[in-house]
């Protein structure tokens, strides 16, 4: 079973989303997803300043057998990429919530949050893609 | 039944086995109005001592001529060894090395390829190969507009003192996608890029320029002032280049200050055969941070569960089996057999062998230049340094002059009417190590004769 | 199979050794001419050594290595027959060897002769109008059908078709190709039964398709058997049919992509036509057309007039898509499959198909007895057919993978695992018709003694296999830790600078 933290908002295609007190937020994939691609070898983060769209691929995730784009969950400017992730991106696999984060934005419209899935919203998707 | 080894007796047990009353049956989910009743256009079958007949003929028909041709494909001596062992049965018939464990003589070969060539070109990374030189400058065009991270121009310079033909496949191959491939003139004079030329392109946004070391003519560029030039601007360096003359030529790794980007090649002068044009290689170097822009297959060494050092593929993210779409190419192959040879080759010649080699072939071209000089009316085009090809200038064109040659089993050079026709009636000639001095004169006293011959027809 | 290694090349390699004899002798001021400033200052990393150590070396690499001419090879999509030794023995005479490119077609209409009656035999076990047969691979001839599509749509001054549609099952060097000729990839599902949905199709289709590329039979190992229906589909919506060669054994002599309704193929000439895969390339990716698409074949083409052949290339085909190759594709691979063909002749060529698909059949039916579930039962196997460990997997916690290295250890290269990606814990198996009933008895048998390991011990399959050259490598640290180049410190992650 797969950790579904209750503060964060989620999107059907795996990726997370954490308001930060300075009104930006923090991207990354979540941990059923990590476990679904299993170890990581390669990440590509998207470089401070680049603006994008709500569904825009801004990150790549590589294991040995898989690679998979992020996709932005909302519109706005990229803070922050973690460039950590550059030489350690088994990070991701080890604490997704936390040292994993791969992006920070400014949204270009912070109530678009309100609307992605809630935990259990994303639980529920989840078991409907199992069964 | 030829190379099928089934019996009567086993179609039967195998149709019971299956439950089927006859292999027609086997097809029955076929549309029958598909159904063909024979293949007309297919002549009766040939058994192996016909077949050898006929190809015997055939090949008796193409004779072996004296060429002195070469335009991106070159006449070497290939030790025997090369062949004797690429075309061993477990590596000519052996499949791609996804099963590593069954793979590991195939993997330990692209690692020691991938070894020499990065050295050999004096980058850190190099790939298992590509299909041809013509395809890997398309394929490095391609990388450059992948690895480049500000320019969105996709326009690529790319003088016209590139091969032709690379010129025309890197347009039928990543037209599709949008880049724009712009020309560069050269000096008159000298044969190499006109650096007056550049000025014009400052401030522009561009991807990247093409260099070709030495160039289509044999002319060697300034390399290092074009490197210079390029990164100054913010285009990434494509260097194009003939391996046996890295044995003696800067390696692009170390052309300017930063060395090229990108370095591609054909790779057949390392012990591959002509054979009318393939299969050959291309392969293809860059710098370590570019290395998952790269297309094509890449080994790695690592270890096994037992920590006993073994070679696997590597970085195959990249590639289409797991990317699809996309996937940094479509490739799915590398020129394996030929990759093989050139491994066996390079460790025959070594660096000494493969220093020879250059040196002896760029003497040959020497004496043939200076012979050619004596000749009236004929003269080399260009007053640059050059390495083992030559332009030269004849007093009427080629055309017939080669035909006449030709009819004397000598093949006397390239016809550049087509492709340059602004240098009036041109050749391009290459003498290789495998032509001696008595070869030369043949050369020289047919070309006399012909040019002669040619006057008088006139 | 040797349980060994063998060391890295540069390992024994000493400074002053060399294959002398293989060298020229050296001029006397050599290349005085050069600036020094265009010259290499330190040499290559080479190996220096004998010739017997580099004969012993490579020798003892290929033996670490599964071949045809070693194992049974049963890869789904990849028809590994038997390479017969004429094609490369008639292929490798010296006059053809010797022959420049550009040498002129006067001295070479021996080699064009064959080129030339190789394009006719192709164009009629396809059912083509005409065949270009310079892509130097299957995903290369895919480039040139792809090209081709767009070139045509292009001409007709219909800009918009940009779309190519592809089933979810395709190979993966479809929606790739699709990319690169810069397409918009869509996929549609595949039905329950394995045949396209073709629902699906009707609702993608429209004035933006630029075309259709599919495999027949399918990835999935069965024959599209509403084809018909959806070549009209896509026709009436005014995109071009595409098909990939890559299981064009199954149906050879039998049915032809052309009447199929297809407009494009291409071949590969390493599968269908036997010429070598040399572990991993050269092949070669013919392509072949219908009457509308002639004009737009990659050059050059060899052409007949009288009875001298010639290249045919701009002058000739001013609408082609051009050049793919330097000079002309991979010659010595085309003799190679002159050479099968003419040994196969016109009975021999429509056995080819019969005996491929009794033999997958056999398996398959023999497979079905030992235990194993067909992904698709109901349907017949073409000349290959796919085994699903989904249940194994979730009742005996081996994979696909398990089953596949134990394999290895009783002398079977392992089939196709995990393609296509849409069955899961799959292998997809080919035996094709070279292969006689006592290998396939023998593969079977391991087959089903393998069943019983992952039944009895299943801890033996996943550490698997025992017996090869290597164990099972680490693919994370060959990813994370990248060492491509060999370099004297010879512990170093990264390359030779």
């Amino acid at each position: 079973m797969s950790d579904i933290p209750a503060d964060l908002r989620y999107t059907a295609s795996h990726e997370w989303v954490r308001s930060l007190a300075d009104g930006s937020v923090e991207i990354g994939i979540t941990d059923h997803a990590q476990q679904a691609l299993g170890d990581l070898v390669f990440v590509e983060v998207p470089e401070a300043g680049r603006e994008l769209q709500a569904g825009d691929a801004c990150a790549v995730v590589e294991s040995v057998k898989a690679a998979s784009d992020v996709y932005s969950p909302l519109a706005g400017t990229v803070v922050d990429g973690n460039a950590e992730l550059g030489s350690a991106p088994e990070l991701i696999n080890q604490d997704p919530y936390g040292k994993g984060w791969m992006l920070r934005l400014k949204p270009a419209n912070p109530a678009v949050l309100g609307t992605l899935l809630d935990a259990a919203a994303y639980q529920a998707s989840l078991a409907a893609t199992d069964a | 039944m030829p190379f099928i080894p089934h019996t009567e007796t086993d179609v039967r047990e195998m149709l019971a086995a299956i439950g089927a009353p006859s292999i027609e049956t086997l097809f029955d989910e076929i549309p029958a109005s598909l159904r063909i009743q024979g293949l007309d256009a297919i002549p009766p079958a040939l058994n192996e001592m016909e077949i050898g007949r006929l190809m015997s003929e055939r090949a008796r028909q193409d004779g072996r001529p004296l060429a002195f041709l070469g335009a991106g494909a070159y006449e070497h001596h290939i030790p025997s060894a090369v062949w004797a062992i690429t075309t061993r049965g477990e590596f000519y018939s052996a499949y791609t090395p996804y099963q590593a464990e069954a793979s590991q003589g195939t993997l330990q070969v692209i690692y020691e390829y991938q070894s020499m060539i990065a050295s050999l070109t004096g980058m850190q990374v190099a790939n298992a190969s590509l299909y041809d030189g013509g395809s890997a400058v398309a394929e490095a065009a391609l990388m450059a507009v992948r690895a480049h991270r500000r320019s969105r121009s996709q326009r690529i310079l790319v003088p016209t003192t590139v091969h032709p033909h690379y010129r025309k496949v890197a347009a039928a191959t990543a037209g599709n996608q949008g880049l724009r491939f712009e020309e560069l003139p050269y000096e008159r004079a000298s044969g190499r890029i006109d650096t007056a030329a550049l000025p014009a392109y400052s401030g522009e946004d561009l991807t990247a320029i093409v260099i070709q070391q030495p160039n289509f003519f044999g002319v060697l560029e300034d390399v290092d002032l074009l490197t210079d030039w390029a990164h100054a601007q913010g285009l990434l360096v494509i260097a194009v280049v003939n391996p046996t003359s890295l044995a003696i030529l800067k390696p692009p790794g170390q052309w300017g200050a930063k060395g090229a980007d990108i370095v591609v090649g054909e790779g057949q002068p390392l012990g591959v055969p002509l054979s009318s044009g393939g299969p050959y290689f291309g392969f293809m170097t860059t710098r370590q941070e570019y290395v998952r822009s790269m297309p094509g297959r890449i080994v790695g060494r690592t270890v096994d569960l037992d920590g006993k050092p073994g070679f696997t593929l590597t970085l195959q993210a990249r590639e289409q089996h797991i990317r699809r779409g996309k996937a940094t190419s479509n490739i799915c192959t590398n020129q394996g057999l030929l990759m093989t040879a050139a491994t066996i080759y390079l460790s025959l010649l070594g660096p000494v062998g493969l220093a020879r080699v250059a040196e002896t072939s760029h003497a040959r071209t020497q004496q043939l230049a200076a012979s050619a000089a004596r000749l009236p009316g004929v003269g080399v085009a260009f007053d640059g340094p050059r390495f083992h090809e030559v332009v030269l200038r004849l007093p009427r064109p080629a055309t017939a002059v080669l035909a006449e040659m030709a009819a004397g089993g000598v093949l006397g050079g390239i016809d550049l009417a087509q492709d340059y026709p602004e240098l009036g009636p041109a050749l391009l000639v290459c003498a290789t190590e495998t032509k001696t001095a008595a070869d030369i004169e043949r050369w020289a006293a047919a070309l006399g004769e012909a040019l002669a011959k040619t006057a008088r027809a006139a | 199979m040797p349980h060994r290694s063998e060391q890295v090349v540069f390992e024994f390699s000493r400074p002053g050794r060399g294959a002398t004899a293989q060298w020229p002798v050296a001029p006397e001021q050599p290349a005085a001419d050069l600036p020094a400033s265009l010259r290499r200052s330190e040499p290559p990393l080479l190996p220096e050594i004998s010739e017997l150590e580099a004969v012993r070396h490579f020798t003892r690499l290929s033996q670490l290595n599964f071949s045809i001419d070693t194992q049974f090879y049963p890869l789904g999509s990849c028809t590994m027959k038997y390479n017969p030794k004429a094609c490369n023995q008639y292929a490798m005479l010296p006059e053809f060897l010797g022959r420049h490119p550009l040498a002129p077609e006067s001295s070479g209409q021996g080699v064009l002769a064959c080129l030339y009656e190789l394009q006719e035999m192709l164009k009629d076990v396809t059912g083509m109008r005409g065949v270009s047969l310079t892509p130097m691979a299957g995903a290369h001839g895919e480039f040139a059908g792809v090209a081709m599509i767009r070139a045509y749509h292009r001409a007709r001054g219909d800009l918009a078709r940009n779309e190519i549609i592809v089933p979810d099952a395709a190979h993966g060097t479809n929606p790739a190709t699709a990319t690169m000729c810069g397409c918009i990839v869509r996929e549609i599902p595949v039905g329950a039964d394995g045949d396209v949905d073709v629902e699906a199709l009707r609702a993608v289709v429209g004035p933006k398709t630029a075309g259709i590329m599919l495999t027949n039979p399918s990835t999935l190992g069965v024959f599209e058997r509403r084809i018909l229906e959806v070549a009209k589909i896509v026709h009436d919506a005014g995109g071009l049919l595409y098909y990939d060669g890559a299981n064009l054994n199954a149906i050879l002599g039998k049915v032809r992509p052309g009447d199929m309704g297809f407009d494009v193929i291409h071949m590969n000439l390493h599968k269908t036509f036997s010429t070598p895969h040399g572990g991993g390339g050269p092949g070669a990716g013919a392509v072949g057309v219908s009457e509308r698409l002639l004009p737009f074949l990659p050059i050059p083409v060899v052409g007949r007039d009288d009875d001298r052949y010639r290249w045919l290339a701009e002058a000739d085909l001013p609408q082609s898509i051009g050049r793919l190759s330097a000079f002309m594709g991979n010659t010595g691979v085309l003799l190679r499959a002159y050479v099968y063909m003419r040994m196969l002749g016109r009975e021999g060529m429509s056995r080819v198909g019969e005996y491929a698909t009794l033999n997958a059949n056999y398996v398959l039916a023999r497979l079905r007895q030992a235990g194993f579930d067909a992904a698709y039962p109901e349907r017949r196997a073409s000349h290959e057919f796919i085994v699903t460990l989904k249940r194994q997997a979730r009742e005996l916690n081996v994979t696909a993978m398990d089953f596949a290295k134990r394999l290895l250890d009783y002398g079977f290269h392992a089939p196709t695992t995990y393609f296509p990606l849409l069955v899961p814990e799959c292998l997809l198996i080919e035996p094709t018709e070279t292969e006689s009933r006592e290998t396939l008895d023998g593969f079977i048998a391991a087959m089903a003694a393998i069943l019983v390991e992952a039944e009895t011990d299943a801890a033996r399959l996943k550490a698997a296999p025992y017996t090869m050259p290597v164990r099972r490598l680490d693919d994370v640290r060959a990813a994370k830790q990248l060492d491509l180049a060999w370099k004297p410190a010879a512990t170093a992650v990264g390359g030779t600078a």
